[in-house]
């Protein structure tokens, strides 16, 4: 994998990192007041998928998306000026955390109700086909999608219609606080489940964006190729609890024994480690690109808290088109 | 005034003909579109004439296409998607409410869903619990969805036309008993705007305010009050979101009295919604409590012995009328279901040329 693309993941990772880094240390202060889902510990899947990801290309995500809409390039002004509420947000405050949108990127949005997106990001996919366009169109969701029913609806219609739809699974092993293991049987995976459907599906470790982004370009190149639709499984883990900037090891659902183990496969520290292995990074590139981010995102809390909030009219604005 | 007779569902399909015709974005699925039936005659022809491609039956999988309607909106497609009983989707009551409805809202105005769910209310030859129910009023209650629904084959194709180029979610209902109904349909484009009420008959004596099927029931106990020498107001709501309600206001401050006929049922139904609206703006024109004519509070029994005895009748707004009035009830005169047995055929059909299953 060439240099600058090694580089390219690692940045992508890191700056999604920071971001939800800076959100946890703001979010107590309670000016950012809407539900919020971080995805530290997850941030080698959006990196990876998002890097083969063209302009023209749709991005459509669930509830724990801040890395899905980063990754694909959404404005990060308007992602803090959304969480705090302000009209300069990318829904002009009406959305939060769980409804981020950049239609400049196709990052087309994200809503919190489990499943209920994938049907939609195969809309999106499937008005391109009518519209003879060949943009393809992923759909970030987490495991517990795919035990609703209207999952499994909308891959036998993705799969009837062959359309070019990248369903990405981030198998994080839990739903809120209630383990995998109680929602689904323990003899198949994800990923021989969703094979039923006569799709391309693999199952991959997400805490390797190198073998994340590997399996994206291997999976996207069929889709781009007419290949039909296909499902990506990645195996993760999230750090903080399930909505929130905090820990939760105290809630006694999951173990610390598996949470420090899935800490010690971080994304960002294990790339990190192959890259000065190989010399293709050293400290002081690491020390600067963290400090470029870290400006970027200065300036974006900065718009962020300096934008107004909306007035009273906004109430009454876009109930209609 | 044109002289073309068309029936509600031919008025509906050359609604959709025309849409197909005018917009490459506009296209037609559900389940049965393309089959030789062609939903009650409502999509017969289309898929020959647009194509496999714009017009298509789907899986069985309401919710999942509900929201593939949807997200094919954010590219730009004007979907059209057609339900051939009401509750078939009530399965994608979670794309409809929680997605559709509120998308535009959400993110600030940056996307918009023109999408237009025709929904069709059985009634009769024992449809029964699953396949009759009238729940507009769901619908209207839900903010960010506009509600049509039409008793004229006129209105039918302008309101449709207009529904489906309206940049928002609509759900479009169409009473089973009104596809056959024939009524004079002008050729080519034109719409019915939305938000607009149809002054039927004029009276000095009532205001009825219905919606749907209802409002031919309201036209028949209209002719029988006549003959009693009480004049009616008759106003075909036609849509229920947007909706003004000046044309029923001054209706009332004229009339003094309020029957509202509905096919929905009684407790948090459509009509109690319009009596609150009379009431809060219109306290003072009132000489009587308004009344409500609408289903009970009872599921839809499927044996016409008892579904005879389930939906109201022209007498029952006769009735009401009187009762509004004043006058004194006559218990034979006024028996809504006199000389109807549990046997009797005639309310669970439309008129004789129906001949089930649905």
């Amino acid at each position: 994998m060439p240099r600058e693309v090694r580089l390219a993941l690692y940045r992508s990772m890191l700056k999604i990192r920071r971001v939800e880094e800076r959100i946890k240390d703001l979010y107590p202060q309670g000016d950012m007041r809407c539900p919020t889902h971080f995805s530290i510990g997850q941030e080698a899947v959006a990196a990876g998928v998002c890097r083969h990801l063209r302009a023209e290309d749709h991005v459509i995500s669930a509830h724990r998306s801040h890395a899905h809409y980063i990754g694909k390039g959404g404005s990060l002004a308007a992602m803090f000026a959304e969480l705090y509420g302000k009209v300069d947000g990318c829904a002009s405050g009406k959305g939060g955390s769980m409804h981020l949108i950049d239609l400049s990127v196709n990052f087309l949005g994200c809503v919190p109700i489990v499943g209920s997106t994938i049907p939609i990001g195969v809309g999106a996919s499937f008005g391109a086909m009518l519209q003879d366009r060949s943009a393809i169109t992923v759909i970030f969701f987490g495991d517990a999608a795919t035990e609703t029913g209207v999952f499994h609806e909308s891959v036998n219609f993705a799969a009837v219609h062959r359309l070019p739809v990248l369903f990405v699974c981030e198998n994080n092993l839990y739903s809120v606080n209630t383990p995998l293991a109680e929602r689904q049987p323990a003899n198949r995976t994800i990923t021989e489940l969703v094979r039923g459907h006569g799709i391309k599906t693999s199952q991959h470790d997400g805490q390797l964006v190198e073998v994340v982004d590997a399996a994206a370009a291997d999976t996207i190149a069929h889709l781009r190729n007419k290949g039909g639709p296909a499902l990506l499984e990645f195996m993760t883990y999230r750090w903080l609890e399930h909505c929130g900037p905090l820990g939760d090891l105290h809630l006694g659902y999951r173990t610390q024994q598996e949470f420090d183990l899935w800490v010690a496969r971080c994304p960002i520290r294990l790339h990190r480690k192959l890259l000065e292995d190989d010399g293709v990074m050293d400290e002081a590139a690491h020390v600067a690109m963290d400090a470029e981010i870290a400006a970027e995102i200065d300036d974006a809390v900065t718009f962020a808290r300096k934008s107004p909030f909306p007035t009273r009219a906004e109430l009454n604005r876009h109930i209609f088109a | 005034m044109t002289n073309r007779q068309l029936k509600f569902a031919e008025a509906i399909n050359e609604a959709i003909d025309i849409c197909l015709e005018r917009d490459r974005s506009t296209y037609l699925m559900g389940l049965g579109v393309s089959d030789p039936i062609g939903v009650f005659g409502t999509t017969k022809g289309l898929q020959e004439k647009h194509g496999r491609k714009r017009v298509f039956d789907m899986p069985v999988a309401e919710s999942a296409m509900t929201g593939v309607a949807l997200g094919s909106c954010l590219v730009g497609m004007r979907p059209i998607m057609t339900h051939m009983r009401l509750e078939f989707a009530m399965t994608a009551m979670d794309q409809i409410c929680n997605q559709a409805a509120k998308w535009h809202y959400m993110f600030g105005g940056q996307s918009k869903v023109p999408m237009t769910l025709r929904m069709i209310i059985g009634r009769g030859w024992g449809q029964g619990p699953q396949h009759s129910q009238s729940l507009h009023a769901w619908f209207a209650h839900i903010p960010g969805l506009k509600v049509v629904m039409p008793s004229t084959p006129h209105d039918a194709k302008g309101l449709l036309i207009a529904s489906i180029e309206d940049d928002n979610p609509v759900v479009f209902f169409e009473h089973r008993w009104l596809h056959n109904i024939h009524g004079p349909v002008p050729e080519g484009y034109y719409t019915v705007p939305l938000g607009e009420p149809r002054m039927v008959t004029e009276g000095e004596d009532v205001t009825i305010v219905s919606t749907s099927y209802a409002t031919l029931d309201a036209i028949k106990a209209a002719r029988t009050l006549e003959r009693d020498g009480i004049g009616a107001d008759i106003i075909d709501l036609r849509t229920l979101v947007p909706r003004d309600d000046a044309m029923v206001l001054a209706s009332v401050r004229k009339t003094g009295r309020l029957v509202v006929v509905d096919q929905g049922t009684l407790t948090g139904g459509f009509a109690g919604e319009m009596v609150a609206r009379v009431t809060e703006q219109a306290f003072d024109a009132l000489k009587a409590a308004p009344i409500r004519v609408t289903l009970p509070d009872i599921p839809t029994p499927t044996t016409r012995a008892l579904s005879n005895y389930y939906y109201p009748t022209p007498g029952h707004i006769v009735a009401a009328v009187r009762c509004v009035l004043g006058l004194a009830a006559d218990e034979t005169r006024d028996d809504p279901w006199a000389g109807i047995a549990p046997e009797d055929k005639s309310l669970d059909v439309p008129d004789k040329s129906f001949s089930g299953p649905f």
